[in-house]
């Protein structure tokens, strides 16, 4: 008996004969937040959809606490809360009335509903909109609700579908701190294109791209791809590569335009004193050092182009 | 669980101004109907010398308040059961539902179960109006039973099939339109084969099967066929939505 929360075997779904998600398997552990990255309309919500049992898959199953979500799906069901990219919310209600439908609907037996009610408002910072009608909500608000929603009767499982779309900052990071709070109890899954996002509250991330999972791993693997082994220097008298090349450690030295140079250097050295010092005796200007980041943004661009790449090669 | 989703669409309904204004302008124009009524029974009695031409009073004002009731109900209905589903399909709110631990079966019976529950409002106010002749008369309260399970069963149909053209579509008033045309032309079958009663066709229509109740008589066939018509239609909606969770 392993103890995932969620486990995706070979989810495929066919839309029409295009496959919209392709063989995408993967296993989240009690306590993960696990955040799903890809460009538009790569399948992130056809996933999700698939997850929360709102979709059939055309082949392939999904496993909720070891329940399977097509035959006993009423079961599964109950272990999930889950927000859609689209917010379901009955507009003409109050934000009380409408958690109090979310909650029946759960299962949350009747003496229990009151103080569930409570509990999410407050943990959505929700309290003094009670009475108000949804529909006069703000967007941000509405959001709140919307999250409101799927954790409020504290799931195993919370599936958002961009959950931090349309908030202020300010909300968002008050959005972040509560998935990683429910991320310690249960497990979460997110989707998100804001890639620091993912930085910021995932500990594992699913990278997909045209139906098809690109990365998987945790997030550690992909800080480490993004912060390299590469220092950017500015110098007013810069010399050639050729003469960088002498320091000890550095394998790669490249002049970029307004006097920066960018220089690889080998896994575990740690060349930047050098590289002061010989700056300093040899009069180069040093003014600036530091370490060349490549921005996430970079190594998502990379890791779907590198998936492309590898494809085409396959079809050549 | 169907209760819960019955009592969601209670709220729902209740939480617009479109609830209210058709529970109060049927009950405004069900009063007016029965005070005419009454009065008609006066002005008819008064002409009738022989005992032979005297109907009693539940039946003449009866049969004019529930003649009309089964008639208004033909345009209220579909007002009503035109948002059940397509609205929540139009503001993407169905997922809210899917993705609850409760069965599409659960869901169908439920919303089909508000309705009525909110139609049943109107049946048991009219039962009661007509109960108050019973201060001043002694009046056939089988009648009214009878008439009240007739309307009861003929409104339920109306809102099963209302239910499925509303699963059908994303805008709530084409959902209406198709219910009310499809209920009009079932209404008024029979009269198209009024040369032929024993046609089959003839058979479908509905207020056939609502005029034994009408006139009192309590008919386990035309209850069948009710009971078969709304379960027809419910089906059909739970297989409409099954479609939706296969076909995306």
């Amino acid at each position: 008996m392993n103890n995932f929360t969620v486990e995706a075997i070979e989810l495929t779904r066919l839309y029409g004969g295009r496959e919209a998600v392709s063989n995408v398997s993967f296993n989240l552990s009690k306590g993960e937040v696990l955040g799903f990255l890809g460009p538009n309309g790569a399948g992130k919500s056809t996933t999700m959809k698939m997850l929360t049992g709102n979709l059939a898959p055309s082949n392939g199953s999904v496993k909720i606490c070891g329940i399977d979500m097509i035959e006993n799906p009423k079961e599964a069901k109950a272990l999930i809360g889950y927000l859609p990219e689209m917010r379901p919310l009955y507009k003409e209600l109050t934000v009380d009335e409408y958690l109090i439908v979310a909650a029946r609907l759960h299962r949350v037996s009747a003496g229990h509903i009151k103080a569930a009610v409570e509990r999410a408002k407050e943990r959505c910072g929700l309290g003094h909109m009670s009475k108000r009608l949804i529909e006069n909500l703000s967007n941000g608000y509405q959001q709140r609700v919307g999250i409101a929603q799927a954790i409020i009767h504290n799931p195993m499982v919370v599936i958002l579908d961009e959950p931090t779309v349309g908030l202020d900052p300010i909300q968002i990071r008050d959005i972040r701190a509560l998935i990683r709070e429910v991320g310690g109890e249960h497990s979460v899954i997110i989707s998100t294109h804001i890639l620091p996002e993912v930085e910021m509250v995932c500990d594992h991330v699913q990278i997909i791209d045209k139906g098809k999972l690109v990365f998987n791993g945790s997030i550690d693997v992909l800080k480490k791809q993004r912060i390299g082994n590469k220092l950017l220097i500015g110098m007013r008298n810069a010399p050639t590569a050729d003469e960088m090349l002498k320091i000890a450690g550095v394998t790669e030295a490249e002049i970029l335009t307004n006097g920066l140079m960018r220089v690889r250097f080998a896994e575990d050295a740690a060349p930047a004193e050098a590289i002061v010092q010989a700056a300093v005796q040899n009069g180069w200007g040093l003014h600036q050092i530091a370490p060349d980041q490549t921005s996430l943004e970079d190594v998502f661009m990379q890791l779907t182009y590198q998936e492309q790449s590898a494809e085409s090669q396959i079809a050549g | 669980m169907i209760i819960n989703v019955a009592r969601k669409e209670l709220k729902s309904v209740f939480a617009s101004p479109m609830g209210w204004v058709i529970l109060s302008l049927l009950m405004f124009a069900f009063g007016t109907h029965y005070l005419n009524g009454v009065n008609d029974y006066f002005a008819v009695m008064s002409g009738a010398m022989r005992p032979a031409e005297r109907t009693g009073v539940t039946q003449f004002v009866g049969q004019t308040v529930y003649g009309l009731a089964s008639f208004i109900m033909l345009f209220a209905v579909p007002l009503l059961s035109m948002r059940l589903i397509s609205e929540e399909r139009r503001s993407q709110t169905l997922p809210f539902l899917f993705s609850a631990p409760i069965s599409l079966t659960e869901i169908v019976l439920g919303k089909f179960l508000g309705l009525v529950a909110f139609l049943s409002i109107l049946i048991v106010y009219v039962a009661v109006m007509l109960s108050t002749l019973n201060i001043w008369s002694d009046i056939d309260f089988g009648f009214l039973v009878a008439n009240s399970i007739g309307l009861l069963l003929m409104v339920a149909s109306f809102s099963a099939l209302g239910l499925y053209f509303s699963s059908l579509t994303q805008q709530p008033v084409v959902a209406a339109i198709l219910t009310f045309v499809a209920l009009f032309a079932l209404m008024i079958l029979d009269r198209f084969f009024a040369g032929d009663p024993t046609n089959t066709l003839a058979s479908l229509s509905l207020t056939r099967h609502f005029q034994s109740f009408s006139g009192g008589l309590i008919d386990t066939g035309d209850i069948a066929y009710f009971v078969l018509f709304i379960v027809t239609f419910l089906t059909l909606t739970v297989r409409r939505l099954d479609a939706d969770r296969l076909r995306g």
